[in-house]
């Protein structure tokens, strides 16, 4: 235990720590802690962001450890009541996962495939559409280190990583030597594709501005002067970028040595979606006739790539998929949560560590509020504020150890820098699960 | 929960212990074959059936980063092949790349209970333990590609071997591998540093390295041996799938100077005629080879026809299949470690070069003269899935059966091989060396593969058909560790298997060595690379070094 008995500051240093704010899971985090106050006051080696997530992350534990209607009750109780409202549901959904470890996801999956229920991560409002494009067409892909090492070509194209990732280009990307980039920053090229200039744009060699929602078009002109082809004038009209400009862009792209596109919600959430992911995939294998390319989404969250890959390994599908007939089915549009919830389909809700009050479209929040909702979250957001029954649970990476994926696949492992009072979302999970089980067994012996 | 039981009136299958279908009791107490169980232990009447040890599969992708991108990116894979639950077990997705829960009861169904998942990069040893974990059923393991690591180019570079063989054992340990892996060697660098380009030689020099593949391959032997792994370097040779490469092979098994290696899905690896020409059999001379070399084991890959999935390190390889149909496909880069491609493949009986293929992977089971080192494998899912593994066992017992088949395939290419001359049928025997003890004693597990006592009770029995195919789809009776779990052809339980992993001993000085080349090269800490004891339960199995 932490107990401090001789007055002096109990300090902690953690060191090769993870942050896991966004999908850039920066293993290299030096955390100071102090162990009587359960704050982080120092984090060597991180952004903003990330400093702002571990030092606004405090411990209140006057906070209920579960509550039901807002009323506190007992941990045990609580799991009776969402154990009776999932088991007694038709169209139980589970959704979020993707700020949890991946030992907590595989016990969600385990969970959904035991009450047959729907299950979505938060990828289906985010970079779902980038997982389709790679089922239509493949991907040809890396990992970072691979970037640092050998890319003297980088686009960031629909996205905007100075602001949302920002050390995806400081220590990752753009600024780092490498193994055959040995002068950092100065042997490698950087393209900013985006509607508007940002932070991105000012570290770019070349920012290109196009006109919303004609992404795929831009690309697909790409395309075809990578496969040797002529554009017609109306592509200026179309994208807002002159014939010139396209031209030299697909002479840049084709001529580097090794070249990597980046993308955002710029595309995968914009007019044409999939179609947009799957024509930038597209473009990145056409272009390996050239030379080698590589695509990489910059994915948000610490573990949504955890998310789509245990449910991948475990479904074969990677993210809206419904258990109903006793095995899984993928269907996005059908089996996404935003979509059902709209239709007003589903009559029991469980929210792993995501906060779908403040970010779904109105129908689906209003359906929401409509059924019992189970949430669990470290932190009161206004789906646990609402949820008929509301787990406090402690901060993954800060608290729980266990394992997230990084935006590119890779696993890396947590290193809590303190202790909090309240049970990780696995140690709730699995009571819960062993009490659907009882449950079920008593419903299926009286049938 | 494991179980005392005695299995009376089978016929047994027992090559490791010289028992060639005598109908004889199995006893099992404690998890394992015991002499004797009390009389009034419970029995199961094996009468009219066969008893085998469980499976072994030396070699199938069944997990970790590229199986699941495989798995991720082919819905229409799954749509049509459900897998459902049960009241004892989880549900999943089939198709030719299953999900994790649904391979190991889909392989269990076939009566195996260790299968080994060839090929991941280090940095994704997490990944692939995890899905390890959740693969049901299983005893299982993998092999950690090496072939194209760049620190340890480096250090050959610099001829530093002592510094070579530490840093092998190193990485054994940091990514609880079973064996290690090579996949093309030398090949990433040109694939990622020299725009797509492939090894052709490996008496070529490396892009970027002063070294040849051959280097890689002899040192990585070497190491394998020096530090008595329990299973040699398991090698995916160069110019897999070229015309002309049996020769490359040849040189490959040559490099080991006689110690211990092992040549994977050796099949594609068997061609002969002009390289960018139509390939011819070269069964006969990698046969020949290996009758007379008996340092080198292998197993087939033979190729099945129908719906299959090409998943390689061989990111090369891959890019070339893209080029014969222009499906979806997929290339990951490993920083440091390793390349990949992935791409659906279909073997056609009417093409030239699937049919000799197909011919070629019998012609070497049939020329084999000892099957304990020419093993079954489909390269799981590259030849085919394993659920065709029936199917290609009544091919090698049913000659009537082959011949059948070879009739409906491309004439030229069955003019081309020496299939139709061979006439020789497996026995059960062979078929469980092939399958179980076989695999088991090249992988060097002492206690898999057969039925002796102190074996682990991992069990099959199979209802006796004279449609071997039929036979070996469903076994009636299985038991993994002395637990019975297929009683009359349905699951009554869900046992967790072991991994596998190996720890040989190294010098910790080493640490100071790879730390900076981490520092500089990788996208990851030092410190957070090893897989942590407490990431996941693991088997050790002792390793041999050389004193």
């Amino acid at each position: 235990m932490d107990n401090n008995i001789s007055g002096e500051p109990n300090i902690k240093v953690v060191k090769n720590a993870t942050c896991t704010f966004c999908g850039c899971v920066c293993d290299d985090m030096e955390l100071t802690v102090d162990l009587d106050q359960k704050r982080i006051t120092k984090a060597k080696n991180a952004c903003v962001l990330g400093k702002a997530w571990f030092f606004e992350h405090s411990v209140d534990e006057s906070r209920p450890l579960a509550r039901i209607d807002g009323k506190e009750v007992s941990l045990d109780d609580a799991i009776e009541e969402a154990a009776q409202i999932l088991v007694n549901a038709r169209f139980p959904i589970i959704y979020g996962m993707s700020n949890s470890t991946s030992e907590a996801q595989r016990e969600t999956v385990k969970m959904a495939d035991l009450l047959s229920a729907n299950i979505d991560s938060t990828s289906s409002v985010c970079h779902g559409p980038t997982g389709m494009g790679l089922q239509g067409v493949g991907e040809p892909t890396t990992t970072l280190g691979e970037v640092k090492n050998r890319a003297d070509m980088i686009v960031y194209w629909g996205c905007n990583p100075s602001d949302c990732h920002p050390r995806l280009s400081t220590h990752f990307t753009v600024m780092p030597k490498g193994m055959y980039i040995p002068n950092g920053r100065k042997d490698r090229t950087v393209i900013n594709v985006d509607v508007r200039a940002t932070a991105t744009s000012q570290l770019s060699d070349l920012f290109i501005q196009t006109k919303p929602g004609s992404d795929f078009e831009l690309l697909w002109a790409l395309r075809i002067l990578t496969r040797g082809g002529r554009l017609n004038s109306t592509i200026e009209e179309q994208t807002g970028v002159t014939i010139a400009v396209i031209e030299d862009l697909a002479n840049r792209l084709r001529s580097c040595n090794y070249g990597i596109l980046f993308f955002g919600m710029g595309l995968s959430m914009t007019r044409g979606r999939h179609y947009n992911t799957s024509a930038l995939h597209m473009l990145a294998t056409d272009l390996n006739e050239h030379t080698h390319f590589v695509v990489k989404p910059a994915r948000g969250h610490g573990n949504v790539t955890g998310a789509d890959t245990v449910l991948s390994w475990q479904t074969g599908y990677p993210f809206g998929i419904n258990f109903n007939r006793g095995y899984p089915r993928h269907e996005p549009g059908e089996f996404t949560t935003t979509d059902i919830l709209t239709r007003g389909e589903a009559d029991a809700a469980c929210i792993i560590a995501s906060d779908p009050i403040a970010n779904f479209a109105k129908p689906a929040i209003d359906h929401l509020k409509k059924i019992p909702v189970i949430s669990f979250d470290p932190k009161p957001t206004p789906t646990s504020e609402m949820a008929r029954v509301a787990f406090t649970t402690s901060c993954y990476g800060i608290n729980t150890p266990g394992t997230v994926y990084r935006m590119d696949d890779i696993p890396i492992p947590l290193r809590p820098a303190f202790e909090s009072p309240f049970p990780s979302d696995q140690e709730i999970l699995i009571p819960l699960i062993k009490r659907i089980r009882e449950l079920k067994s008593v419903s299926s012996a009286a049938a | 929960m494991s179980t005392t039981l005695r299995i009376v009136n089978g016929k047994v299958y027992d090559p490791i212990n010289n028992v060639d279908g005598a109908v004889q009791d199995v006893c099992i107490q404690g998890g394992k074959i015991v002499e004797s169980v009390p009389g009034d232990a419970p029995k199961i009447d094996a009468h009219g059936m066969v008893v085998m040890p469980g499976g072994v599969d030396i070699h199938s992708h069944i997990a970790g980063p590229k199986v699941n991108l495989a798995r991720k990116f082919q819905p229409e894979d799954h749509r049509y092949d459900p897998h459902p639950g049960t009241p004892f077990t989880r549900s999943g997705a089939g198709g030719i790349v299953p999900s994790t829960f649904a391979t190991g009861y889909r392989f269990a169904t076939l009566g195996y209970t260790t299968v080994m998942e060839a090929a991941v990069p280090p940095l994704s040893a997490r990944h692939v333990l995890e899905e390890l974990e959740d693969t049901a059923i299983l005893d299982k393991g993998y092999y950690v590609l090496m072939g194209n690591n760049s620190f340890l180019h480096r250090m050959l570079e610099k001829g530093r071997m002592e510094e070579f063989r530490e840093a092998v054992a190193w990485w054994l340990n940091a990514s609880k591998a079973y064996t290690i892996k090579l996949v093309n060697p030398g090949a990433d660098e040109q694939w990622k540093g020299d725009k797509n380009s492939n090894i052709t030689d490996i008496d070529q020099k490396i892009h970027s390295f002063d070294i040849t593949p051959r280097k890689v391959i002899k040192a990585l032997i070497d190491a394998a041996n020096d530090l008595g792994l329990p299973h040699p370097a398991h090698i995916h040779c160069n110019n897999l799938g070229h015309s002309g490469n049996y020769k490359t092979t040849l040189e490959t098994m040559r490099t080991a100077e006689g110690r211990k290696a092992h040549i994977t899905h050796i099949q594609f690896n068997s061609y002969g005629g002009e390289p960018g020409k139509n390939p011819i059999s070269a069964a006969k001379e990698i046969s020949d080879f290996i009758n007379d070399n008996p340092n080198i084991s292998a197993d087939v890959g033979q190729v099945m026809f129908g719906e299959s999935v090409s998943m390689t390190a061989d990111a090369p390889l891959s890019w070339m299949l893209r080029h014969v149909k222009e499906r979806k496909w997929i290339n990951c880069d490993t920083e440091c470690e390793s390349g990949c491609g992935i791409i659906p493949f279909e073997y056609q009986q009417h093409i030239y070069t699937h049919a000799l293929q197909w011919a070629i992977g019998l012609e070497l089971f049939l020329m084999a003269k000892d099957p304990w080192r020419m093993v079954l494998s489909t390269d799981h899912p590259n030849g085919g899935s394993f659920m065709n593994y029936p199917k290609l066992i009544r091919l090698l017992m049913d000659r009537d059966f082959r011949k059948q088949e070879a009739a409906g395939l491309n004439q030229k290419a069955m003019a081309k091989t020496s299939l139709l001359d061979l006439d020789k049928e497996f026995s059960f025997s062979e078929i469980a060396i092939v399958t179980r003890a076989g695999p088991a004693k090249l992988l060097g597990l002492k206690d898999k593969g057969h039925l002796g006592v102190g074996a682990d009770a991992d069990v099959t029995i199979y209802d006796e058909q004279e449609n071997r195919e039929e036979m070996f789809k469903t076994a009636r009776y299985v038991l993994k560790d002395g637990q019975l779990f297929i009683k009359n052809h349905e699951f009554c339980a869900d046992p967790v298997g072991r991994i596998l992993q190996v720890a040989p001993e190294y010098d910790k000085k080493i640490e100071d060595e790879i730390r900076p080349f981490f520092d500089n090269y990788y996208s990851v800490q030092f410190d957070n690379y090893p897989v942590f004891d407490t990431h996941v339960e693991t088997e050790v199995v002792p390793t041999y070094p050389l004193q």
